[in-house]
């Protein structure tokens, strides 16, 4: 092992103890955009010894500005965010672990890859996304911790299952506000930032120093120079429906409805997502397609093509991608068509 | 009056009065927020009735949602 650990090792609230701890937990990081990919990063290098990363989407060249790992080539090659995270991650470490799911949060998926994680970072972009992990993450009593930033604003807050509010009992006093989709953009620095807290917590969880934890709602504005650490304790409520009393797991049973399609926030994009264990034959895909005519690349890990000026991006579980349109109807229409020229099957 | 919101002085004007004031006039009342006055957090149905005092330590945490 040599003493690449050394530094952090020395460091008191770690020391050889903590070291050994880290080196044998596992790690869940939902998202690997900008949070996940910085966080990622300081988890491989610190010897995090199991590293569970989960994305759906795939590099981009506008992904450069803010998210570490990533290089000019994987946009170049369409690669998706887990398989080029994974192929940095272990070049920066090859004694971790890396398990890279290319794929969208699901009950399954997480009972599958993420129920033995010691703790798990939210590093998505979407609270639909966030309330799901909120409500699976206090199922299997599994500590989290919420990120999120925009333009130069981070937020971040630990949540611990039955101790603190969770993140239902948080959004639930907040006024009514339609989920509008905000296009102010983002600067590197808020999203470093907001990374860093929760690595220390995570830091925190793995050493078992729950004494050290912040314990607060942690906000921050770069820009204008606003610091709040606000204690929002107050606030669990025990008749929420997510970790009160009489606990229905909401989020939970609504993922599972069968087709959902959302436009993704300033990208004028629409995803679409088929049922959970839906597994797409992507060779005889890329076949029909082709005999169809349509330009189709094939990476071994995603299909994309293009139909009517519209760029599509296919994955192997059946999801998509249809870039140039925030029509949802008009995009599902286009989804229906190329898959019925498919072979799908179920998976167990 | 005179408050201060997160951690900066602001002069309000006078009609704003109380904590749903000062969202409409930061044009914030879309945004998910979790407000403070002086320690405790106000509980989102007493924002029209929540009278603001000169003085008033307000923080106000914007729920920003990008990663
Ligand atoms: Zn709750």
């Amino acid at each position: 092992m040599n003493n690449r650990y050394d530094r952090q090792v020395r460091f008191d609230g770690i020391g050889e103890q903590g070291q050994k701890k880290i080196l044998m937990k596992h790690v869940g990081i939902i998202g690997a955009g900008a949070l996940g990919t910085h966080v990622a990063e300081t988890l491989i290098r610190a010897g995090i010894g199991y590293l569970s990363i989960i994305d759906r989407d795939y590099v981009e060249y506008s992904n450069l500005q803010r998210q570490c790992l990533y290089t000019e080539r994987d946009a170049g090659e369409v690669l998706p965010k887990a398989v080029a995270a994974k192929k940095h991650l272990e070049q920066i470490n090859h004694n971790g672990h890396v398990n890279a799911i290319v794929g969208e949060l699901s009950g399954k998926l997480f009972s599958d890859k993420f129920s033995t994680c010691d703790v798990i970072v939210d590093a998505t972009d979407n609270f639909e996304t966030r309330l799901l992990l909120n409500d699976l993450a206090i199922k299997y009593k599994i500590p989290w911790i919420f990120g999120g930033c925009l333009g130069s604003k981070g937020l971040t807050y630990t949540i611990i299952p039955d101790e603190t509010p969770c993140l239902s009992c948080l959004m639930n006093h907040m006024p009514f506000s339609n989920d509008s989709c905000d296009l102010s953009g983002v600067i590197a620095p808020i999203v470093e930032w907001v990374a860093t807290q929760q690595v220390v917590e995570v830091f925190k969880l793995l050493v078992e120093d729950h004494t050290a934890l912040r314990g607060t709602l942690l906000y921050e504005d770069m820009w204008t120079n606003e610091h709040i650490s606000m204690n929002v304790q107050t606030l669990k409520n025990p008749l929420c429906l997510s970790c009160g009393r009489h606990r229905t797991h909401p989020y939970l049973s609504e993922s599972k409805k069968r087709y959902r399609t959302s436009v993704l926030c300033g990208r004028d994009t629409v995803h679409i997502r088929p049922e959970e264990n839906m597994k797409l034959d992507m060779s005889y895909m890329k076949q029909m397609l082709m005999k169809d005519e349509l330009p189709c690349v094939d990476n071994g890990f995603l299909l994309h093509t293009c139909i009517d000026g519209h760029r599509l991006i296919l994955f192997q579980d059946g999801r998509a991608l249809i870039h140039n349109t925030s029509d949802m109807k008009w995009a599902m229409k286009l989804y229906m068509e190329v898959i019925r020229k498919g072979r799908t099957c179920l998976t167990e | 009056m005179k408050v201060t919101i997160n951690g900066q002085e602001v002069q309000l004007p006078e009609q704003v009065q109380t904590i749903s004031g000062i969202r409409k006039h930061f044009n914030i009342e879309q945004a998910l927020t979790i407000i403070e006055q002086n320690k405790k957090i106000v509980d989102k149905n007493k924002y029209d009735s929540q009278a603001l005092s000169d003085g008033d330590r307000i923080e106000i945490v914007h729920f920003v949602g990008g990663g």
